[in-house]
């Protein structure tokens, strides 16, 4: 960890000013001088690993009087982006309307950690890849671009098999993610020149040439809320991983169906643990649609969503595995009973 | 889950709450890192980026520039130190790798500089800042890599003694009626207690204080002043608390002497609190391990043949080994047994004590067989251990001072609900979950070492018990104010227990599960010295008769009865007889079959152990048996274990809330060893990759729902005074066996490599 001034920003323009006046340099968000700081879980760990070496960070907790609705309406959510993991989990209407937000959510890290993390430090949450988190090794295209990836031939079981460059392998970590992007949710993004909103599935950017670009956000630039069309009370969040608790997952799925008389009208298929972004597997979702639900067709769409899949040396048990986690998360949200 | 009291059966002691539960739950328990310093300078360790090869340049400028640097130490300007030897050769230390001795790299994460500043913040931006240029050479990681070297055990490393063999193993196995042959492997795994490898090194004058987390700190007292050249007598170690230990604060590690060092040089306090990751290669690990094994059993299910052959990896200097086929061959009856253990030399940092060392590995492999035989058998697994239990050890033919294996398996099994598992393979399942029950033996030398101790009693019934031992968390102050209260005939609230500094009278290594036996037996007999004292003052000389002097005490091993038949005794008339209000008594205890130059070796900090298979004329171990629920998810096939019941005998139970505690969070890691714990290495760079508590799993609440520990009632005359086998290091040892022979009950594969995890399964 090393030296960083602090801020406490007053309201969202003062963060944004303080945020972008210290950028200036053109360099990507991840390595920008200033760093927002929500619930600090990612970012204060990643400053003591000296990954992320800020030389201010912007506390912006003091807008989470504005920033952190919970609200479901009839025709969609809102979630403000300082709203608490915890909060969120716990709220009836969206165990309700939204298991798949609220699972993904109740089944990720600690109690301790969702008290503290927000939703907006949580969809910006970095890879849990060993080699980028421990400075000591050079090879990291992440963090030194061009430096080469240790990944790549190392040990990689939590690796990613879908959304994979040459350049690097590392996983997206997060769970809620993959309920948002699974949902067609938007991101409403607050700038030094107001607020615009886009599809978060536009959020993300896979690693390809440049894996230190990791979000589209710009220097300046904060997320300040989430919206959700429409109700999916027919949703399910499964989550494979080594212990019961307390840990990423090696594969999971973020399903949400809408059966009507026993036909798919419209099926939302999203991967997490196996991929290096948000991943929305729109294939599966083609086949599944206008069908009739049988296990059959969730076994073909589980192939479907792993079809691009590249294994390595350690995690290339995550394509039959990830499959298996489809299927079985098809099947369990064509069975809910709502 | 059991109740956290356990109503105490015959031979056990009261369960009576932690002596120190308050200050920890309250965080006024003081732990190395938590002692006052005045003026202290920072230190912060740079380690090595590389396994094998020489550090080329270091480039400080940057780290210099940190505001309230002080001195950035590396091997060009280190403090002189004197080399140890490692504690099998007769020295203190847990490896011989001197780090800042020279450029050169043994194994990654070697300390190669250490940032002393004004404040833990700047040393830490300083060590970030710290530019090293090696040239690098290719290591050899572990097993199979190129370059490492493989050569027997014995002969390399002074405490590995024999290869255990009786009979002729090759043609008993050649004409058994039933035969198995198979090969199992754990993994590398470190201990990460919660506190961090801190040491805070004062200085007044010549006299040095260490404050750090030690299991040992007369062996660390002796060592430090060892490598720095000093009379042992001039440090002094105080540490009344440890953080959790499981084997990694045994020996002394590299970093005091450096640390002292500085100090010294410095004139100042020096306080270092390495970082997690770091511990993970300037202390010690459990190495991984390799194992084969043969059986050879008639149709109905006796053993005629048994060899185990095991690999351990070690660091290239040192031949560090477990060596667990002295008690793997001795566990059930079988004529013909033939061993051999072998050590790996690779470039790694040296292994060390894990709970329970040789045991978890060579168990595991044992146990595995035991179970796969039965299999081939078509058997019942518990009645495979009954057919082959056996009260003489076979390679020397001992007497078992006690073994009660088979009680504790009946009772585990009826707890558990064994009768209700049908034993096919994939024959039971709940919905998504296939289930698997499945058992396993558990056993753990009984040892026990010289200790010595002080214990003052006033009129009033106070008493002060003095003895340097190690609360490392098993709860050593209460045991040792029971045994006091008790033999003294005083409420335990008028005892206090010092420990945890070297000035208080000499305890062994807090290891080996030797503590509760070693302490206490002398606490005991420190006591009957006391009250020795004090009855001569009541009776007239010539009353003393000789069954008197024996009712008091006055032999050198008091045996447990002599304090249980005793008359009480006026504390307050036999103080006013004797005309003081003081009485305190020093005295020193070892166990039978101690070696001649016990006394001073514990003086001079080297445990002189004695019991387990090494005794003359009997053998002592106390005993268990574990019993298992798995679920392995159909459809993800994650690997969960909710139900662990295990009963466990082990001579006289002190406090059953301590021992239950022990024994729960024995089979909680045992579990853990199964199906969680491992260290990943890169091979191409010999480097720990997951070295943080995020990446190295241990269990969470979530893991363990139910776990349910059995104190078996065991009554034991032949071991020590306090009548008490270790049981810290019973409960995690075959409990990875048991799991592993429970996924195959209910998936039907056998699972010999671990840990297990869902990859690894194939349903
Ligand atoms: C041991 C451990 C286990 C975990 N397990 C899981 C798990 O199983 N599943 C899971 O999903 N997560 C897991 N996490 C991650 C955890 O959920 C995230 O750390 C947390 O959600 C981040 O939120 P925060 O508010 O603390 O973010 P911060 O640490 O404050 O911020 C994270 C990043 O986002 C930026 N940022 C914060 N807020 C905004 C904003 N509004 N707009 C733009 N940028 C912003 C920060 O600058 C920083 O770079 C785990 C974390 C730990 C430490
Ligand atoms: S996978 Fe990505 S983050 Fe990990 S080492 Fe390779 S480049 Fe770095």
């Amino acid at each position: 960890m090393r030296p960083f001034q602090y801020q406490r920003a007053s309201d969202a323009s003062a963060a944004v000013q303080a945020l972008g006046a210290a950028a200036g340099n053109n360099s990507p968000l991840t390595q920008a001088t200033a760093q927002p700081l929500a619930g600090g879980t990612t970012l204060i760990d990643l400053m003591k690993l000296d990954v992320m070496r800020p030389a201010a960070i912007v506390d912006i907790n003091p807008l989470a009087q504005g920033w952190s609705a919970i609200e479901p309406g009839s025709d969609g959510l809102r979630l403000g982006a300082l709203a608490r993991m915890s909060d969120v989990a716990a709220h009836d209407e969206i165990q309700r309307f939204y298991p798949v937000i609220a699972n993904s959510l109740k089944l990720a890290a600690s109690a301790q950690l969702r008290n503290m993390a927000t939703l907006g430090g949580n969809v910006m949450q970095r890879t849990r890849c060993s080699y980028f988190r421990d400075v000591s090794h050079d090879n990291c295209n992440k963090r030194h671009p061009g430096s080469g990836c240790a990944a790549m031939e190392g040990v990689n079981r939590m690796h990613a098999v879908l959304g994979t460059s040459d350049q690097c392998i590392a996983t997206y970590p997060g769970d809620f993610a993959q309920a948002l992007i699974a949902l067609d949710a938007t991101v409403e993004i607050t700038g030094r020149s107001g607020i615009r909103s886009m599809p978060f599935a536009d959020l993300h950017k896979a690693p390809g040439n440049s894996p230190d670009i990791e979000t589209t956000l710009q220097p300046g630039e904060l997320i300040s809320a989430f919206a959700v069309p429409g109700r999916w009370p027919r949703s399910v969040y499964l989550k494979a991983r080594d212990r019961q608790s307390y840990e990423f997952a090696l594969s999971s799925a973020a399903i949400a169906l809408d059966v009507q008389d026993g036909v798919i009208r419209d099926a939302r298929v999203a991967l997490g643990g196996v991929a290096t972004v948000p991943w929305r597997a729109h294939d599966a979702e083609a086949l599944l649609k206008g069908q009739k639900f049988n296990d059959d067709m969730a076994e073909r769409a589980a192939d479907a969503a792993f079809a691009g899949a590249v294994g390595r040396r350690h995690n290339s048990f995550k394509i039959a595995l990830g499959k298996r986690v489809v299927a079985r998360a098809l099947q369990q949200a064509a069975m809910m009973e709502i | 889950m059991t109740a956290a009291a356990p109503e105490p059966k015959a031979n056990m002691g009261q369960p009576v709450p932690r002596y120190d539960a308050v200050s920890k739950v309250t965080g006024r328990a003081t732990y190395a890192s938590d002692m006052p310093l005045a003026n202290p300078a920072y230190a912060f360790l740079v380690t090595s980026a590389i396994a094998k090869g020489r550090v080329d340049s270091f480039d400080v400028d940057d780290a210099r520039r940190v505001r309230g640097v002080i001195d950035i130490v590396t091997h060009e300007n280190a403090p002189k130190l004197k080399e140890s030897k490692l504690f099998s050769n007769g020295g203190y230390a847990g490896t011989t790798i001197q780090p800042l001795k020279s450029a050169d790299i043994a194994h990654d994460g070697q300390i190669i500089a250490v940032v002393v500043a004004e404040s833990y913040e700047a040393a830490r931006e300083a060590a970030n800042r710290v530019k090293v240029g090696y040239t690098a050479a290719t290591p050899s990681a572990t097993f199979d890599s190129p370059g490492t070297t493989t050569a027997a055990a014995k002969g390399q490393n002074a405490m590995f003694k024999e290869d255990p063999k009786v009979g002729d193993f090759a043609k008993a196995f050649q004409d058994a009626e039933v035969q198995l042959t198979a090969a199992y492997e754990t993994p590398t795994q470190h201990h990460n207690p919660m506190e961090l490898f801190s040491t805070s090194c004062v200085w007044m004058g010549d006299n040095l204080v260490i404050y750090e987390p030690s299991q040992y700190l007369y062996g660390l007292k002796n060592g430090v002043a060892e490598q720095l050249g000093i009379d042992a007598d001039k440090v002094r170690v105080v540490n009344p608390y440890v953080g959790g230990g499981f084997g990694s604060r045994g020996s002394m590690t590299p970093r005091t002497a450096i640390i002292a060092g500085i100090a010294r040089r410095l004139n100042r306090p020096v306080k270092l609190v390495p970082t997690r990751d770091q511990g993970f290669t300037i202390a010690t690990y459990r190495a991984e391990t390799r194992h084969e094994i043969r059986l050879g059993a008639s149709r109905d299910g006796k053993l005629v043949a048994l060899r185990h052959d095991g690999a351990e990896v070690s660091s290239r200097p040192d031949a560090y080994c477990v060596g667990g086929t002295k008690t793997t061959t001795r566990l059930y009856a079988c004529p013909n047994v033939d061993s051999l253990v072998s050590i790996v030399r690779a470039d790694r940092n040296t292994p060390g004590f894990m709970r329970s060392p040789p045991e978890v590995p060579y168990l595991f492999a044992l146990e595995s067989a035991m179970d796969e035989l039965a299999v081939k058998l078509n058997m019942d697994p518990v009645e495979l251990r009954r057919i082959n239990d056996t009260t003489t050890e076979p390679i020397g033919g001992k007497p078992y001072t006690s073994r009660s294996l088979m009680a504790c398996f009946d009772e585990a099994a009826k707890a558990f609900g064994w009768s209700q598992r049908s034993p096919a393979p994939k024959s039971m399942s709940d919905g998504d979950w296939l289930i698997g029950y499945g058992c396993a033996a558990t056993c753990y030398p009984t040892q026990m070492a010289p200790s010595a101790a002080r214990v003052r009693l006033q009129r009033d019934g106070r008493t002060r018990v003095e003895i340097a031992g190690h609360e490392i968390g098993t709860g050593a102050y209460t045991v040792i104010a029971q045994t006091a209260a008790e033999r003294l005939g005083v409420p335990l609230e008028k005892v206090s227990v010092f420990m945890g500094d070297t000035e208080l009278p000499p305890a062994p290594v807090a290891g080996g599960s030797n503590s509760t036996a070693s302490t206490c037996s002398a606490v005991m007999m420190v006591c009957d010295q006391v009250r020795q004292r004090l009855f001569k003052a009541v009776m007239p000389a010539d009353s003393l008769t000789d069954r008197a002097k024996e009712t008091v005490g006055m032999g050198q091993t008091p045996t447990a009865q002599a304090a249980r038949s005793d008359r009480p005794l006026d504390i307050e008339k036999a103080f006013d007889a004797l005309g003081v209000g003081v009485v305190e008594e020093y005295g020193e205890w070892k166990p039978d079959g101690a070696p001649l130059d016990s006394f001073k070796a514990m003086h001079s900090g080297h445990a002189r152990l004695v019991g387990g298979a090494a005794m003359k004329d009997r053998i002592a171990y106390a005993f268990g048996a574990e019993f298992v629920e798995v679920r392995v998810n159909r459809f993800t096939h994650e690997i969960r274990s909710p139900r662990l019941v295990g009963a466990f005998a082990a001579g006289r139970i002190m406090n059953p809330r301590t021992a239950r505690s022990q024994l729960m969070g024995g089979l909680i890691w045992g579990m853990s060893s199964a199906l969680l714990e491992v260290t990943e290495i890169d091979e191409r760079y010999a480097r720990y990759v997951n070295d943080n508590l995020a990446d190295y799993l241990v269990p969470v609440n979530a893991d363990v729902p139910d776990v349910e520990v059995i104190l078996l009632s065991e009554q034991d005359d032949l071991i020590n005074p306090a009548g008490a086998k270790g049981l810290g290091e019973l409960a995690n040892v075959g409990t990875n066996a048991a799991i592993c022979n429970a996924i195959y009950h209910a998936t039907g594969q056998r699972i010999r490599k671990l840990p297990v995890r869902l990859e690894n399964i194939e349903v």
